[in-house]
Parts: structure tokens; sequence; C-alpha cells
């Protein structure tokens, strides 16, 4: 099963990456852009078939390993086969 | 005294940690990541800079899980002397033995240069032989030494004297080069056992090559 994780800084935490492709963007002339945040998708395909197991376990990656919980959040996503 | 200096796939500061310890007159023993055990009689183990796993996902997100990581959290939870410079300081912060999170510098450049640092406290081990105020002439290095805090965690370490460096200019100023909050170069734990900063004190112990500001901070640990 393939599961999608999507790791992005917290709102309200600066995102300096977001910050320099947004003042890109601006500058190519791309208005109309009010913010830009840039995050990170890990995409797992794994063994378990029961998506409630898998969420569990892909959570406990996301606390663990995946997300920086002090300023990151993270969101599980299981794509339509 | 015996300091234990952890290398990690990718760590580069190891050597430079080692020679400045070793002018400094102590023994030093550089100690794999594979290892499960720190040397008997280890009194202070530094993490050094450099990028372990190459920064893949976070920086030092994958080193603290490295076996040895176990062994310095547990001398660390028993009231071992530990200091991460750079990397290392990474390594404290996703070890969670420090408070906080680094991110990227805030104008998203890597900044290499000599950084004046202002001493906040020295009320520790580490900066014992410094005075409050201070101005430290420090190499730094880093793309991810953005200091990050919430306020809560903010007031809890000047609560409790755990702020220990901040970038100042040579006047004692406040600048900041990478968007830290409150411009945080360097903090300690609760029970002042356990320190982390992002400047490279080893590369500051011979005037010749610019400054030696860094002998007065590490030889804390020794007298």
């Amino acid at each position: 099963m393939r599961v999608i994780v999507n790791v992005q800084l917290k709102n309200g935490v600066l995102d300096p990456q977001g910050k320099a492709v947004h003042h890109a963007l601006s500058s190519l002339k791309f208005n109309g852009v009010n913010d830009v945040r840039i995050g990170k998708q890990i995409i797992l395909e794994i063994t378990e078939t029961d998506t409630n197991k898998a969420k569990e376990t892909v959570t406990k990656m996301c606390e663990e390993l995946l997300a920086n919980t002090v300023i990151e959040d993270y969101t599980i996503e299981f794509p339509a086969c | 005294m015996l300091v234990a200096v952890a290398v990690f796939p990718g760590t580069n500061c190891e050597i430079d940690t080692k020679y400045a310890f070793e002018k400094l007159g102590q023994e030093v023993v550089l100690v794999f990541h594979k290892e499960e055990k720190l040397p008997s009689g280890t009194d202070l183990v530094v993490l050094p800079g450099g990028f372990s796993y190459g920064d893949y996902l976070r920086s030092a997100a994958i080193a603290k899980f490295s076996p040895i990581m176990k062994a310095v959290i547990e001398f660390a939870n028993n009231g071992g002397k530990v200091l991460g410079i750079c990397n290392g300081f990474q390594m404290l912060l996703e070890a969670h033995l420090l408070p906080g999170a680094m991110k990227r510098n805030a104008n998203v450049h890597f900044i290499s240069k000599f950084q004046p640092l202002k001493v906040i406290n020295v009320n520790n081990t580490f900066l014992k032989q410094c005075t409050v105020g201070e101005i430290l002439n420090v190499p730094i290095a880093h793309g991810e030494g953005s200091y990050y805090i919430d306020d809560a965690g903010l007031k809890e370490l000047y609560a409790n004297e755990q702020v220990l460096l901040t970038y100042s200019d040579y006047e004692g100023a406040v600048d900041n080069p990478n968007g830290s909050v409150d411009a945080i170069a360097g903090i300690c734990n609760k029970a002042k056992n356990v320190f982390g900063l992002m400047p490279h004190p080893e590369r500051a112990i011979e005037s010749i090559l610019g400054s030696d500001d860094g002998v007065k901070m590490l030889q804390g640990f020794i007298h």
C-alpha cells in the first residue's frame, strides 16, 4: 500500500525557503501570489494492508523520525490506487 | 580529563575538536557511531560539527538513532557533561536533550565567517571562565542554524539561565546572522550538564588563525 506523508513548517513558524521562492516568483512577474510555504513529501510503500493499522504505524514514524514536531506538522494520505 | 568525540558518517570536525582538546593537554578518543558504549572514564562527550548522514531529512535527524547516541543520552541523563557543536547542537535538539529546533538560515544561505558572540550567562561549567557581556570572536559555518523555540520555552530558558551566547556585533549590539529567536547562538539544559552552540570554539584556539577566544570556552570543562 502506498502512503503519502506531507511535512511542513507549522503555521506561525517563518519559512525562509518559502519566502525566498515567493520573492523569486514576484521577480518573474508572477503577481497575485499571497504566500508560499515549502514542505516535503515522503512516499512510502508498505506491506500493511489495513488502512487503520497503517495510519497508526505511519503516525508513529512521523512522531519519531519523519517530522520534527517542535516546528513541523504532518499529514498522512492514502491515495486511491 | 578523557574527552570522547563521537564520529558519524559525514562528521568533519572531529580532528579539529581532537586537536583543540589535545592542545589543551587532554586525552581524546574518537568514538565511532556504531559503538554502543562510551570509553570507561569518559569525562566529557563532544558531538562535533559536520553533516552527519548527509543532513538527509533534517540536520541530525538520523544521527540521533545511532547506537552511540543511546549511550550519549544515557550519559547525559546520568549527569555526564556533553558539548554539541554545530551539527552536534542539532543532534542534541533532535534527541531532545536540549529544547527547541533548528531551521534553515533566514537568508537561506550557508554562512561561514567569524562572528562576534555576546556572553549572556557564566553560571555554568562551559563559560565559567568568561564574563557576562564579554564579546568572543568565533567562526560560524552552517546552513541550518536558525534556532527556534516557542514563547513559553524561551521564557523558561531565560528563567533558568540557559541562554549562554547570542550573536552580536563587536560592540555588543544584536547582529543576527541567521534569524535565530532572540539571536540565540548557544544554550544549555536545565541541569547545566548539556551544552549546545552553533559557533565553532574548536576553530578559535590559535590567534594566528584569527582568534583564540575558543580556548577559555573549552577550558571551562577542564579547570
